[in-house]
């Protein structure tokens, strides 16, 4: 069920601020793809464009083409509820719902979404999603507990849970373990390369050595200036991009010389 | 390898400090202090310099204690720079002051109180809460109708403006944002807070004098009149509350595919409910005990009118009103219930604000630890 993105000339802005320009890319399907970059040079902003969570924020816009199995997300006809459907997400912080119990945060994509389904069927939903995000075992005595009362690296696996009970195609995470302890870390790196069987998976990360170890590609973005708008400097398969990549600047980013 | 380094230079840094304070001249940390009971010594001497006026010059009692709140203002901090220093002597002013400005706070509150609870408690009895004022003069007759009043006025109240308020707030937090419209309602609904009840009561009794033709009561016009105060206070506070709730939540609710009123409905307003409800209590709280809009459009009467829509209504602010004002003959039966009554508005209104604490309690997320 897992799809690829084609990415063509996309320029995104906040109002009359363009933050990234002219992107091209191809995202295969299932795989993990990594974005790396200093602060600021778009990469957050680039993957909220995929599943159009971007123009959540007033006055943002996007420009160019973003496909998704032959179709353009950004034609006009295109529901953008449906799209987020398709293309879940897990955010930096760990945002369980918190009137919800730890049962019904796993089943709130099917339940604010008012889909009917069978106790047993929910049931079976939500043990498949928490063993997926190798949550199981640690809450399966208390899923009638307030998802808040987990730590947070719970909680992260909580939402990627979450995500993955509505069987999204794609999977977006913007830098999942940024508030996580290093063993947390370590879970959803390993959690991460279990979901590429089955999901196209792509992570932003200010964590170098985290997209070595997890990423099929990376895609390194940077800015011209500042006050400038960022843009993709290089995409290539992880091993080249951390052995030998082709722009001077990625070298000089990863290697830590950077400026 | 530069971490030897590193802390080869803090180890120097820290022997120099060593060094430097083996030389530098010892400084006390200990310095002389007031006795634990010196602000109680003292306020026991400005009770007597107070109580000195009052029996030598026979001053009234409001004079002894200006007198001895005066001596104990000055007196402790004099005492206190003398021996703690000018630092300390700030800081027991200071606290002397704010615990002055708390005791004038409390005068009113506990006066008001000792009053209507005085003068109040002996009218309460099972006739007084059973009983209406029909047929009664003098003695006896109860609040049994102004209290049903209250009662189904307030909540018609409620019912008109808890949907609007909350629904005005939703379209200025979660559509509206920045919008001018929203810009706009912000500013009407600031402009209605500022409406005084007895124009919001002309304004309901204009209104029904409308469809219903001059000399117009009902109970439910007294509710339309309170609702136009509450409106204003239910969008505020539902605003504030909706403003709490993280954006996080509402992408989170956005990332799984949730259309946006669903994200509303089911995240963003339980996230908020406990704030809402206690908004809408304190509210209702508020407008309970509102006079001039009632006396307009919902009148009074001595009997039982459970019919929010038809012939007038009393509530107890109004029962209150007419009771002291026209307390029959002889006068003190009718001032005797104008007191009870008051007390029972302020049980009433106590009341509802406690049970907004405890459902703001039972409304809050859990946390689960």
């Amino acid at each position: 069920m897992a799809k690829s993105i084609d990415i063509s000339d996309l320029d995104i802005y906040y109002g009359d601020f363009l933050a990234v320009q002219g992107v091209n890319m191809t995202i295969r399907a299932r795989s993990v793809t990594a974005f790396i970059g200093p602060s600021g040079c778009g990469k957050s902003t680039f993957l909220r464009s995929l599943n159009r969570m971007h123009e959540v924020i007033p006055g943002a816009r996007v420009e160019g083409k973003v496909v998704v199995d032959g179709q353009s997300l950004y034609d006009p006809g295109v529901d953008p509820v449906e799209v987020r459907r398709q293309i879940g997400m897990v955010f930096q912080r760990p945002n369980p719902f918190p009137t919800m119990s730890i049962y019904e945060n796993v089943l709130a994509g099917n339940r604010l979404n008012s889909k009917k389904m069978k106790k047993a069927e929910a049931d079976d939903i939500v043990e498949r999603s928490l063993r997926g995000a190798n949550l199981w075992t640690e809450v399966k005595d208390r899923l009638s507990k307030p998802g808040m009362g987990l730590s947070g690296g719970q909680q992260q696996r909580l939402c990627i849970a979450r995500a993955i009970a509505v069987e999204p195609q794609v999977l977006l995470m913007d830098e999942p373990c940024s508030a996580l302890d290093p063993i947390s870390t370590a879970a959803i790196e390993d959690l991460i390369h279990e979901l590429k069987s089955d999901y196209t998976i792509v992570i932003v990360t200010h964590n170098m050595q985290q997209a070595a170890r997890v990423s099929d590609e990376t895609g390194f973005f940077n800015l011209k200036a500042t006050g400038e708008p960022g843009h993709l400097v290089e995409f290539n398969s992880t091993q080249k991009m951390f052995a030998n990549p082709d722009d001077p600047s990625t070298e000089a980013y990863i290697s830590g010389r950077f400026g | 390898m530069e971490t030897p380094t590193h802390l080869q230079e803090r180890r120097d840094a820290s022997d120099a400090a060593a060094a430097e304070a083996a030389s530098a001249p010892f400084v006390p940390l200990v310095r002389p202090q007031l006795p634990a009971q010196a602000p109680l010594l003292v306020a026991v001497l400005a009770v007597a310099v107070g109580a000195l006026p009052v029996v030598v010059l026979g001053w009234g009692p409001v004079g002894g204690v200006l007198v001895a709140a005066v001596a104990f203002l000055v007196a402790l901090p004099v005492w206190s720079n003398v021996v703690e220093g000018p630092r300390k002597a700030t800081d027991r002013l200071a606290t002397s002051l704010m615990w002055s400005a708390f005791a004038i706070a409390l005068v009113p509150l506990v006066s008001l109180l000792w009053q209507v609870v005085g003068n109040g408690f002996p009218a309460l009895s099972g006739e007084f809460f059973t009983f209406s004022m029909r047929n009664v003069v003098g003695e006896g007759g109860g609040i049994y109708h102004a209290l049903v009043g209250t009662l189904i006025v307030t909540a018609w109240a409620a019912a008109i403006s808890v949907p609007v308020g909350v629904m005005a707030a939703i379209y200025l937090v979660e559509y509206g944002r920045g919008s001018r419209t929203a810009r706009v309602i912000t500013f009407l609904v600031d402009v209605m807070t500022g409406i005084p009840s007895i124009v919001a009561g002309l304004f309901a009794y204009a209104l029904f004098v409308l469809f219903f033709g001059p000399g117009v009561r009902m109970g439910f016009g007294g509710s339309v009149a309170l609702a136009v105060l509450m409106v204003p206070i239910v969008v505020r506070s539902t605003e504030e509350m909706l403003k709490l709730v993280p954006d996080e939540l509402r992408e989170a609710s956005y990332a799984l595919g949730v259309a946006k009123w669903r994200t509303v409905t089911k995240v963003v307003l339980p996230t908020s409910m406990a704030g809402i409800v206690t908004g809408v209590m304190l509210a209702v709280a508020r407008v309970a005990g509102e006079t001039a809009p009632l006396l307009i459009i919902a009148g009074d009467t001595d009997s039982v009118n459970f019919n929010a829509f038809a012939e007038r209504m009393a509530t107890l602010p109004v029962f209150i009103y007419y009771s002291y004002m026209q307390p029959g003959i002889p006068p003190e039966f009718g001032r005797e219930r104008a007191w009870g009554a008051a007390l029972v508005l302020i049980a009433l209104v106590m009341g509802l604000n406690l049970v907004a604490r405890a459902v703001g309690r039972w409304f809050a997320p859990k946390t689960g630890r």
